[in-house]
């Protein structure tokens, strides 16, 4: 009999939570029947003050020192495993972080990890994509400890505001010195979060350099109130940074709107992208295969049509 | 120092797979098979440290079944200087595998492992980490720069929000993201060469690892199909689509 308590680990900013942590919550609420959120950093009681706050939540373990600054994966898995004995399921948001430290804690525990789970069909069998998202596979556990990365896409967002769980201070571990964390180049942006937005307005490689990209797509984006995200050919031409990817190895999401400028649409791309509600795609290729999956297509060179909906809008 | 780099052989990127009917799995039958296309690019990595001379011997390293051979030969031909296979019918997850590797790394003893991030399969993303973390050794996982000087390894990741750097103390572990390198292709010659190059088989036992799945797979079943809607011929048309019908503006 495995224990249904659930130990989320949360990714965080020091400051506020991360919404893939909420998603993740939703999850943890799915597989067990109490859930306690780890938020490990470095000067980050208001992100524990935040994680306390959450829907859900009846505990937050709080560890705090310099060597958890950085989510250095060597010493965010031991602080896990420190963590670990009460637990049946422990779970991270599938972020780069997640992936990052999630597959360290299973190996030490010597369970298996699930990767990207988008449904909780019971408490040992849970539904994931395989190949891009082509295929889903329904897996059953046999180990005692599930750990788990959650799909953000998969599932609601707890309620960030209205929980009164106790936050408890643990004690964190000693720097592994295996590491070093040496520089963060992050881009500044006021736009929202590419995983979190209601909106997404995406470019392709037919934007020709990163200047157009911008030129062209920052209007509609500022208009919409929306994100920026961009095809693999897009970010591997250089036009799009690196983070704005969307698609099976960059960023999944599930917008509201979703609108693909000049993007072809490969499987790749689709599947970052094809669970939005509503998609758009304007290309003047009529046979993009973005058609096939989007709700409204609207065959036309982005350069006429982007700014022609930015006038009136 | 030695790299030890791991290839998988997974369907090829560019076909379009599909769940039997009966939901017991993917349909293979037939189907054309290659390097995992992140492993290329940790093979292509390995390659140009040893082409700069931090790297003096680059082992590939497969696990599954003998047809990996074939994929070990293709890593050889672009210039892994010889292979292991560690040879099993069985499923392997990557818990499994990681610890295969694990073995391996013990009786090597490389300076680096290098494995491609994911493989685009089953789109797991674990295994790097997993062998990291059983061999006690440190990880950069998202690599597109890698500089190893002085005994240690300075990686630029890719992650949410941007770039990020670590400093790894050598042995090391490291993921290939898909803007590390371009790989390259094999040549003729060197599509000859590898036939003659060594290419050890062996067993899971003969390592001594437990290669038993823990996760058993109940169904295999295709997504709803997301249908096509409908083209819009002007932009006055989407936007009143978009108000009135979608209600999303």
């Amino acid at each position: 009999m495995t224990t249904r308590k659930v130990l989320v680990v949360a990714e965080h900013d020091h400051v506020s939570m991360k919404t893939a942590t909420r998603n993740a919550v939703t999850a943890a609420l799915a597989c067990g029947d109490e859930v306690h959120v780890l938020v490990a950093g470095y000067n980050a009681s208001e992100a524990a003050q935040a994680a306390a706050r959450v829907v859900g939540v009846s505990k937050v373990l709080h560890a705090d020192a310099p060597s958890l600054a950085e989510g250095l994966a060597e010493n965010l898995a031991a602080q896990v495993l420190a963590l670990a004995s009460p637990y049946g399921y422990i779970l991270f948001p599938a972020t780069s972080s997640g992936k990052n430290v999630a597959p360290r804690v299973a190996a030490l525990l010597d369970v298996a990890q699930i990767s990207d789970v988008v449904r909780v069909v019971s408490s040992d069998t849970f539904e994931r994509p395989i190949y891009a998202g082509n295929a889903i596979a329904t897996v059953q556990s046999s180990d005692p400890v599930k750990v788990i990365t959650v799909r953000p896409t998969g599932f609601d967002a707890a309620l960030a505001e209205g929980g009164v769980a106790s936050i408890d201070s643990v004690e964190a571990v000693a720097d592994s010195g295996l590491s070093a964390f040496v520089e963060r180049v992050v881009a500044k942006s006021d736009r929202p979060e590419l995983a979190g937005a209601r909106i997404v307005v995406s470019g392709g490689r037919a934007l020709g350099s990163s200047e157009k990209f911008l030129d062209v797509l920052s209007p509609l984006a500022d208009k919409l109130g929306a994100a920026l995200g961009a095809s693999r050919a897009a970010v591997d031409a250089g036009y799009a940074p690196n983070d704005w990817q969307v698609g099976q190895t960059g960023k999944i999401v599930a917008p509201q709107l979703y609108i693909a400028c000049g993007i072809s649409g490969a499987i790749q791309h689709q599947a970052g992208m094809k669970d939005s509600r509503v998609i758009v795609a304007i290309n003047k290729d009529p046979d993009a295969p973005i058609f096939e999956i989007a709700d409204y297509g609207l065959e036309a060179d982005l350069f006429d049509a982007v700014p022609q909906l930015v006038a009136a809008l | 120092m030695k790299a030890l780099v791991a290839i998988k052989r997974v369907v090829d990127f560019n076909v379009k797979i599909r769940a039997k009917p009966d939901g017991s799995g993917v349909d293979l039958a037939g189907v054309k098979m290659s390097m995992n296309p992140f492993d290329e690019i940790a093979l292509e990595e390995a390659m140009r440290l040893k082409e700069r001379g931090v790297v003096s011997e680059v082992i590939a390293v497969s696990c599954g079944v003998g047809a990996c051979k074939d994929t070990l030969r293709s890593a050889m031909a672009i210039g892994a200087d010889r292979g292991i296979l560690v040879e099993t019918d069985v499923e392997l997850q990557p818990l499994a595998v990681a610890k295969l590797l694990k073995a391996l790394v013990d009786r090597e003893q490389p300076s680096l492992v290098i494995l491609g991030k994911q493989a685009i399969d089953d789109d797991c993303n674990q295994t790097g980490q997993m062998l990291a973390a059983l061999a006690g050794l440190p990880q950069a996982t998202f690599a597109s720069k890698v500089e190893v000087a002085d005994g240690h390894a300075t990686v630029t990741r890719e992650v949410d929000g941007g770039l990020e750097t670590l400093k790894l103390s050598l042995p090391a572990v490291i993921t290939t993201d898909l803007r590390l390198n371009e790989p390259r292709y094999a040549t003729l010659p060197n599509i000859m060469k590898a036939k003659n190059k060594p290419l050890e088989i062996v067993t899971p036992a003969q390592l001594g690892v437990d290669i038993a799945p823990r996760l058993s797979t109940l169904k295999i079943f295709e997504p709803a199909k997301r249908s096509a809607g409908i083209r819009v011929p002007d932009v006055a048309t989407l936007i009143a689509k978009l108000k009135n019908e979608a209600k999303v503006i």
